[in-house]
């Protein structure tokens, strides 16, 4: 009795979740252009024009190069600080960590303000590589998290041993840190890489006007009605996602990297 | 080997350049910000530096008043429906075998990362006329013909529910995958059904760890800005709507500064209440 409330239970929550994605890919394959649902006739021909229609395309590749840029930033900036606090203890070190995990708990909207008026000020507004500055800035506690969960993990005595045997720092950077701290490193990354993608509040006051990212060009054509190609951006957005966190689950220990006990199976 | 201080200027080498980023583009700007705040707005341009307070006089008015007040009890409602929801979910998920407890946190993350466009474009179909879920109800005769439920409170509720549940989860995840299982086992044993095993112990136990949830998705809750326009009327827009209206279409960007200073200090209050709480749970 109690199993099937509590698989009830789990399928609503689940169907909740999947209702939206499903109603929009089942509506993305209508041969017409129309929003109904179930869909008239089958095609996928709005998916190609994701990659056809130039304004799309243009988009999908803004989008790209700023999640890939903005995601190298963000690690780049996170991995120094993580190992620095790993190694020292200093007062420092703690402000300027507790200062990354800032931005990703303010509402984003200030964030995106506090961007704005500071590339405004210094009149650089509007250059498309402000985005890649400020997503990274924006996103960089994920890789600062997963990079101190993964530094803590990391057994000291590895190193001492390594000093023990006439290693220098950087050597020991090269051949032991780095490789023991890839999976964090590259699921830090992925974090600010699909979140970046996904961003629309700091892109749109940041480069609004100048570069159209893809949720600012889905956004924008929302308000002139439905298109198809939305449904199909939608859907292709939520599979990527799926995607990219089943290679993080695959290639490090998600239940670990989200707080819970390792090894408690 | 042990943590050591820091000696030599050399030891601080790998914080410059974190320091120099983390300062630059993101403490400059959050003072720009501030500066911002008590400029003067010069209509046709952006701003005029000067030190005004009539900014922050524009709180007092009536309209800002109403926007903020249901701003905060929209949050709240999203914060106590997610929370409520969410715990239950997140006990029964971390009892689920390890695999399965992947997939889900995997759909998590993914719809957690989803645009708010997207969610907002989600619902809107669900909740169109033409596609929705009210065709469904047509069909079953609980409705003579589909309608449209968007644009509406409970579109905007249902929204900002859908994109704060994996969030709830997630924060809530770590607390109780840690709580020791035999805890649970040890109330079975005795008798109690798992219902009173659950509101009875693990609720208690995890208190703190609730209330900083609440708090945190309440903030979290207070930062959606396209899902009440999308899925709303503009009497269901919020704090962060109103912030990004005056800075972008009114071009007023020290009075939604201003809006902006006031969202942080109320945030940041409740976020370091939250972290209190949570490190009083630790100890």
């Amino acid at each position: 009795m109690a199993r099937w409330w509590r698989r009830l239970f789990f399928f609503a929550v689940a169907l909740f979740l999947a209702a939206p994605i499903v109603v929009v890919a089942a509506v993305s394959l209508n041969r017409q252009k129309t929003l109904t649902f179930p869909p008239h006739g089958l095609s996928l021909a709005w998916y190609g024009d994701v990659f056809a229609d130039p304004e799309w395309r243009s988009a999908l590749f803004a989008s790209l190069l700023i999640a890939v840029s903005a995601a190298a930033l963000a690690v780049a900036t996170a991995f120094p600080l993580a190992w620095f606090n790993w190694r020292r203890k200093s007062r420092l070190g703690r402000v300027f960590q507790v200062l990354a995990t800032t931005p990703f708990i303010l509402p984003p909207v200030i964030s995106a303000l506090g961007f704005l008026s500071f590339w405004a000020t210094i009149g650089v507004y509007g250059a498309p590589w402000t985005v890649v500055v400020s997503h990274a800035m924006f996103l960089v506690t994920l890789p600062l998290v997963t990079l101190t969960l993964g530094f803590a993990s990391l057994d000291r005595e590895i190193v001492e041993a390594a000093t023990t045997m006439g290693a220098n720092e950087r050597l020991i950077l090269r051949t032991i840190i780095l490789p023991l701290m890839l999976p964090y490193i590259l699921s830090g990354y992925a974090f600010v890489f699909v979140l970046s993608l996904n961003e629309y509040i700091v892109a749109y006051m940041v480069v609004g006007f100048t570069v159209e990212t893809l949720p600012i060009k889905i956004f924008n054509s929302l308000r002139y009605g439905y298109t198809p190609t939305m449904a199909g951006v939608t859907v292709l957005f939520a599979a990527a996602a799926a995607a990219v966190f089943t290679l993080v689950a695959r290639f490090g220990d998600l239940p670990r990297l989200l707080g819970a006990w390792a090894g408690r199976d | 080997m042990k943590r050591q201080s820091p000696g030599r200027a050399a030891d601080y080498l790998p914080l410059a350049f974190p320091a120099a980023m983390l300062t630059l583009f993101f403490v400059v700007p959050f003072g720009t910000m501030v500066a911002v705040s008590f400029f003067r707005r010069v209509q046709g341009s952006f701003y005029e530096p000067a030190f005004v307070l009539d900014n922050y006089a524009r709180f007092l008015s009536i309209f800002f008043g109403s926007v903020l007040g249901f701003s905060i009890l929209l949050a709240a409602m999203v914060a106590l429906i997610c929370v409520s929801v969410g715990l239950p979910f997140t006990y029964l998920l971390s009892r689920l075998p390890r695999r399965l407890q992947v997939g889900w946190l995997v759909g998590l993350l993914a719809i957690l990362s989803l645009s708010e466009v997207i969610i907002g474009f989600a619902w809107s179909t669900l909740f169109s006329r033409t596609a929705g879920i009210s065709n469904l109800f047509a069909e079953l005769g609980l409705l003579s013909a589909p309608v449209s439920l968007t644009p509406g409170f409970g579109a905007v509720l249902t929204g900002m529910v859908y994109q704060a549940f994996p969030y709830t989860v997630l924060v809530l995840y770590a607390p109780v995958a840690r709580l020791d299982p035999s805890l649970a086992e040890a109330a079975r044993t005795l008798g109690a059904s798992p219902m009173r095993a659950f509101f009875n112990l693990i609720v208690p136990t995890l208190r703190n760890a609730i209330v900083a949830t609440v708090i945190l998705v309440f903030v979290f809750a207070l930062g959606s800005y396209l899902l009440p326009q999308i899925l709303g009327r503009p009497q269901h827009w919020t704090l962060s709507v109103l912030i990004t209206d005056q800075a972008i279409y009114q071009s007023n960007l020290p009075f939604a500064a201003a809006m902006a200073i006031f969202l942080v200090l109320v945030s940041l209050a409740l976020v370091g209440l939250a972290l209190l709480l949570v490190r009083r749970a630790a100890v």
